[in-house]
């Protein structure tokens, strides 16, 4: 299977990056390698197995949900590109 | 200073023949030289690395000294570092000063380390030559005109050339050894979980894993005592006994048997490399060890389930750069949507943005089961590959990297030839195996790493198999020439 231009567009929009006209081809090219890459695992039949996700097959740890971090409010506001007061300022979302 | 061992400089900074303040200073004059030529470095700050110092001294002082108290070390720019800058080699966090430590950071600040600044690094370490960094590439010691691999590749340079005593790195594909190969000095990936991922900057979060970066197998572990530790910040942290990985470094290694995966000496490989792998195998026999022919038949699936797991846990972990919360934001925009297409456009550099969209396709609607699972299952037979062979022998070896130090710009536009870069040392990251790559020789002049992968938990016996070849040979003693 091979991306097509229209499949780029795709999942640029899902991944919030602006691809312009002008970079589609460059970066169709270059995914179309990958994508055929990929492809390999295909030659293997994998019916079977198990998936992997933890190199050693560890589950996650649960704790009770509590604050660690106490006061870093404005510590962390003064890294935002925008803030005022308490909040982080986007552009007008709601009419 | 130029030359001493990391135990060399700590009996040194004990017995006063000089203090941590003239060490770092030392250094500091050394990254401000030779910096502007080799890039290794992204940010360095002589008055908090001093002030960290003079703490230092005063450590040493009231005798309250760990080994590497008062050292300066180098910490790739992934590591978060309160009041540093940590940028990942990304436009995108070009002006992030970390509100925190991270857990690596952490524990060489609690023992009296000293940071002597940041180092430089492919953006958000996706890259085997240190060319994708937006803050320029760096340059191999050994030979101006080449790469010194990456993604550790600042690491990588400061160590060869001695701008640092000893760097920490990370390593998600090959990222700590294949640089250790090219610029020709020891790097250990340790098991995956054994050190805290806390605060360092996430790429492909069931992949990633810090390490020590420096010149001896002696040194690596050293560094390892310092960062190896349980930590409920990281829930894929490992929860067990801390070790003393110097305890048994000088162990004799008769008999050992030495696993040698066919598969790492076909296709791929330089002949020239492979004359020096074999005969590093051949010293090692004289050395008191067997070698054994096994096979890891699903190496070749390494690579192509690894350019799936990696993109897709990095187009997760990547979606935070937002610029809403930290971060750049695009300058102009329409709207919020607006705003978050041209933030990430122009703060990602290609080969991020080529990652995150194959990550983002994989995961998309109807392709999970042939692309995400399938990966998943091929690292499943990768891992059971590596459990058989484990019941032929002790450590598996091979070389770290294919070729030597290749030319800059020779690769950069066809990823697929970079991705080759990892064609031995990736199937370790999916079976979370350590490894440890050590210098062997040389090849028309530039450096030439052996690969010595362990069982998981198995740091201390490849840093004793390390040391004890580093013990009767000078490969990793070997200096790049014409930086004085």
């Amino acid at each position: 299977m091979s991306i097509k231009k229209e499949e780029i567009k795709k999942i640029a929009y899902l991944a919030r990056i602006n691809v312009s006209q002008e970079e589609v081809s460059k970066v169709e090219k270059k995914l179309v390698g990958i994508m055929a890459l990929i492809e390999k695992m295909q030659e293997i039949n994998t019916e079977s197995i198990e998936p992997m996700s933890h190199a050693l097959d560890i589950f996650q740890p649960l704790r009770e949900d509590e604050v660690t971090e106490k006061d870093i409010r404005d510590k962390s506001l003064s890294l935002a590109p925008h803030s005022d007061q308490a909040l982080f300022i986007v552009p007008q979302v709601i009419e | 200073m130029l030359n001493l061992s990391l135990k060399e400089l700590s009996q040194a900074l004990e017995r006063k023949k000089f203090t941590s303040v003239e060490l770092t200073q030392f250094f500091l004059d050394r990254v401000k030289k030779h910096n502007p030529l080799l890039n290794a470095f992204i940010t360095v700050d002589e008055n908090k690395s001093l002030a960290m110092a003079k703490k230092s001294d005063q450590l040493i002082q009231s005798g309250k000294k760990f080994i590497l108290t008062g050292i300066p070390i180098a910490q790739k720019d992934i590591f978060c570092a309160d009041g540093w800058k940590t940028t990942c080699g990304s436009k995108m966090l070009e002006n992030f000063i970390s509100p925190y430590d991270s857990t690596v950071i952490q524990k060489f600040n609690e023992i009296g380390a000293v940071n002597l600044g940041k180092t430089n690094m492919d953006e958000f370490a996706m890259g085997s030559s240190n060319e994708t960094s937006y803050f320029g590439s760096v340059k191999n010691p050994w030979n101006l005109d080449c790469v010194p691999g990456g993604s550790s590749g600042g690491s990588a340079a400061a160590v060869a050339a001695r701008l640092a005593p000893a760097a920490t790195g990370t390593d998600t594909g090959g990222s700590i050894r294949q640089p250790a190969s090219l610029c020709g000095f020891t790097g250990l990936k340790p098991t995956y979980g054994l050190i805290s991922r806390y605060g360092m900057i996430a790429f492909a979060s069931s992949l990633d894993q810090a390490g020590p970066m420096a010149i001896s197998a002696e040194d690596c572990a050293l560094m390892l005592n310092v960062m190896t530790g349980h930590d409920n910040k990281d829930s894929t942290s490992i929860n067990r006994k801390k070790e003393n990985y110097t305890n048994s470094l000088d162990k004799k290694i008769d008999g050992l048997k030495i696993g040698v995966p066919k598969e790492f000496f076909g296709e791929g490989l330089n002949p020239d490399v492979q004359k020096v792998i074999e005969e590093a195998l051949r010293y090692y026999e004289k050395l008191g060890a067997e070698i054994v022919n096994i096979s890891l038949p699903n190496n070749h699936l390494a690579i192509p389930a690894y350019y799936v797991i990696a993109p897709a846990e990095a187009s997760s972990n990547l979606s935070r750069y937002d610029g809403v919360r930290y971060g750049y934001r695009a300058k102009e925009y329409d709207d919020l949507m607006d705003m978050y297409f041209k933030t990430r456009q122009e703060g990602f550099g290609d080969e991020v943005k080529r990652r995150i969209l194959i990550g983002t396709y994989v995961l998309s609607a109807g392709y999970f089961d042939a692309y995400y699972l399938k990966a998943q299952k091929i690292r499943r037979l990768i891992s059971n590959d590596f459990k058989l062979a484990y019941k032929k022998c002790d450590v598996i070896m091979g070389p770290s990297a294919p070729s030597i130090a290749f030319n800059s710009g020779e690769k950069k536009e066809d990823p697929l030839e970079m991705y080759m870069q990892d064609i031995f040392t990736i199937s370790t990251n999916l079976a979370g195996l350590p490894a440890i790559s050590i210098p062997v020789g040389s090849v028309r002049g530039l450096p030439v790493g052996l690969q010595l992968i362990g069982n998981h938990f198995e740091e201390s016996k490849i840093l004793n198999i390390a040391h004890i070849y580093q013990k009767n040979t000078d490969w990793h003693l070997h200096n790049p020439k014409g930086i004085d």
